[in-house]
């Protein structure tokens, strides 16, 4: 059984004009537990919508996504909260850092609302992607690609099954970008949790064996 | 890791409009407590009997004005009364104790009481516990200038044992009064928390033969001449305090002399003399307890503000919490937390206005009445009045709480 089915999703927003556009419409999508899969699709496609849906930030309009045998579509809000918590690690274009907590107590909170906080598997998180001797520095002390791992490690601290990433190199250079990558998928494949990338960076691209165009996924 | 964390660090970040908050709640709350302190202090003091004396008889006139005279050494004496009154008092089997008391001069502002041995051989101003000298005094010979002073009068004066002064006439300080006697300080009295403490003892007899004094217990005028005793008729005594045997004696007297008599005042019981004046001014305290409440609710207004404001900034953070797995009710519980930390801290450093404010007004109520208030006496106020106020904090943050509740995730991130 996959980890993520997505089938016959729709999302639509309600224009300026009032009119309704339809963002997402995936007929099915489907992800293997500790897969690693990269969506390539240029911007204002419905990628972010995608996977803010599959994260239950969203609520789909329609269709189902069921996640380690749990339906995503049928849970209340807190429901989705609590699935997102425990089941789903969340890495976004912009990191997303909270300033006033140090990177430590970032990587915590992404444990906190889950299944506990262990400090200790935080501490091992960000010596694991070479923050070690950074633990105490708040965000805005970091550079970019720094901040860009210990939103990695905040990521997995949750110990999800699925971890998100949303253009995840967005912000890093070419060859930051490749290094940053590498490092998301390692640290994914030793916690044993699935990837799914969305990017339209064709060099992160060709670093994943399986890809898919989000064009062909999303008929929207 | 948990809520509070997230509440300290939000503090934290918002540091300075968190410390105003906290500091207009302080205000309001320690106001709050001191009033509600003081006045419970100040009832107790002026009306719980801790005064050693059942009743005074004094002139015709307000009983108020007698007790406040005689037991607390304020107001004017509203007249005298004849010696023979005095004596009947004494005389009366009924009577345990009475102690004349003579007034009508002072030394630099303080007091000067003509009184018996009576009052520190006999007298006992709290339950078995009578006046003592301090530091190898003694009480005053009646038959020389000699006098005892209340402790504080003594601190305030700078006057110790064998030390002189020549007492002034009146109950105001005049200058231009001065008597040509002069009295030697013979003893300091321990300090008693009362308003003996403000009070200058003489012998009676040194009253009556202060210079300038005309005694008309008679009826007619008389002038005290040395070395000649003066006649008992003659004598004439601001007030009688007494002690009765029993309760009861209390009644029958007040019917005697208040109701049927004409000839004199009977204050009796004081406690509930001085209640009467509380009754009378309860609307100043009022007052004084709404404008402290209305302060508090203005310092909750100010965490309303204070953490509303700061929600719009936060949007992000909240969204990235949830982001995280914060449920919505977390985000809610966060800012309630917030407020009511905030109230919170006010209410830890509303204890320090308080001890300022009453400490403040202990000293002014000291220097008045000789009534020491405690500062550390407990009231139930001191647990309700916080509880109340981080309540009150805690529901000044739930329309913030509100607003960070309805945070749009997905357009916040």
């Amino acid at each position: 059984m996959p980890l993520l089915t997505v089938a016959n999703l729709e999302k639509a927003y309600c224009s300026p004009e009032g009119t309704q556009t339809r963002v997402v419409d995936v007929p099915h999508f489907e992800l293997e537990a500790g897969s690693q899969t990269a969506l390539k699709g240029s911007s204002g496609t419905g990628k972010t919508t995608f996977l803010n849906l599959i994260a239950g930030i969203l609520h789909a309009d329609s269709g189902q996504i069921v996640i380690d045998g749990e339906e995503m579509t049928g849970l209340s809000e807190s429901g989705r909260d609590s699935l997102r918590a425990s089941h789903i690690g969340y890495i976004f274009q912009t990191f997303n850092l909270l300033h006033g907590y140090t990177a430590l107590e970032n990587v915590v909170l992404g444990m906190m609302f889950g299944k506990g906080v262990d400090v200790e598997f935080a501490q091992h998180l960000l010596e694991r992607v070479g923050l070690g001797d950074r633990m105490g520095y708040p965000p805005s002390q970091l550079s970019v690609g720094q901040q860009q791992r210990v939103a990695v490690a905040r990521a997995i601290a949750n110990r999800p099954r699925l971890v998100l990433a949303d253009e995840p190199t967005g912000n890093l250079d070419y060859h930051r970008a490749n290094e940053a990558i590498a490092l998301v998928r390692a640290i994914c494949h030793e916690n044993n949790a699935a990837l799914l990338t969305v990017s339209h960076d064709v060099g992160i691209l060709e670093q994943f064996e399986e890809t898919a165009d989000f064009a062909h996924v999303n008929r929207a | 890791m948990s809520l509070l964390f997230i509440v300290r660090r939000s503090l934290r970040q918002h540091a300075l409009s968190t410390l105003i908050a906290a500091l207009s709640i302080a205000l309001g709350t320690g106001l709050v407590m001191a009033v509600i302190g003081i006045k419970a202090q100040s009832v107790a003091a002026f009306t719980g009997g801790q005064i050693g004396f059942d009743a005074v008889l004094g002139a015709r006139g307000s009983p108020l004005q007698l007790v406040l005279n005689t037991v607390f050494h304020l107001e004017t004496s509203p007249g005298n009364i004849p010696w023979a009154m005095y004596q009947a008092m004494r005389d009366d089997p009924r009577v345990e104790l009475a102690v004349p008391y003579a007034l009508g001069d002072n030394y630099h502002g303080f007091r000067i009481v003509g009184t018996t041995r009576t009052l520190f051989t006999e007298f006992e101003y709290r339950d078995g516990v009578r006046f003592q000298t301090q530091g190898g005094g003694r009480f005053f010979n009646p038959a020389r200038q000699e006098a005892v002073l209340g402790s504080y009068t003594a601190d305030k004066l700078g006057l110790k044992v064998g030390d002189n002064f020549n007492p002034y006439h009146g109950l105001v300080f005049d200058e231009s009064m001065r008597h040509d006697e002069q009295y030697t300080v013979v003893g300091v009295l321990k300090p008693t928390n009362s308003p003996s403490d403000r009070v200058i003892w003489i012998p009676i007899e040194g009253i009556y033969r202060m210079e300038g004094h005309v005694l008309r217990g008679s009826g007619e005028d008389y002038v005290a001449e040395p070395g000649r005793e003066i006649p008992d008729e003659h004598k004439e005594v601001s007030a009688v305090m007494l002690k009765f045997r029993n309760p009861q004696i209390g009644f029958l007297m007040d019917a005697t002399i208040n109701k049927q008599g004409k000839a004199a005042t009977l204050a009796w019981p004081i406690g509930a003399v001085m209640a009467r004046l509380f009754d009378k001014i309860g609307w100043m305290n009022q007052i004084l307890a709404l404008v402290s409440y209305i302060v508090v609710v203005v310092a909750a207004g100010s965490i309303l503000a204070s953490v509303y404001n700061s929600i719009n900034e936060r949007r992000r953070e909240f969204a990235i919490l949830r982001s995280l797995g914060a449920r919505r009710k977390t985000v809610f519980s966060v800012i309630v937390l917030e407020a009511a930390s905030i109230s919170a801290m006010g209410v830890v450093i509303g204890f320090i206005v308080y001890g300022v404010i009453f400490t403040a007004a202990s000293a002014i109520v000291r220097a008045q009445t000789g009534i020491v208030l405690d500062l550390l006496s407990f009231h139930p106020a001191f647990i309700i009045a916080p509880v109340c106020v981080i309540i009150l904090g805690a529901v000044a943050g739930v329309l913030p709480a509100v607003k960070a509740y309805r945070t749009d995730v997905a357009a916040n991130l």
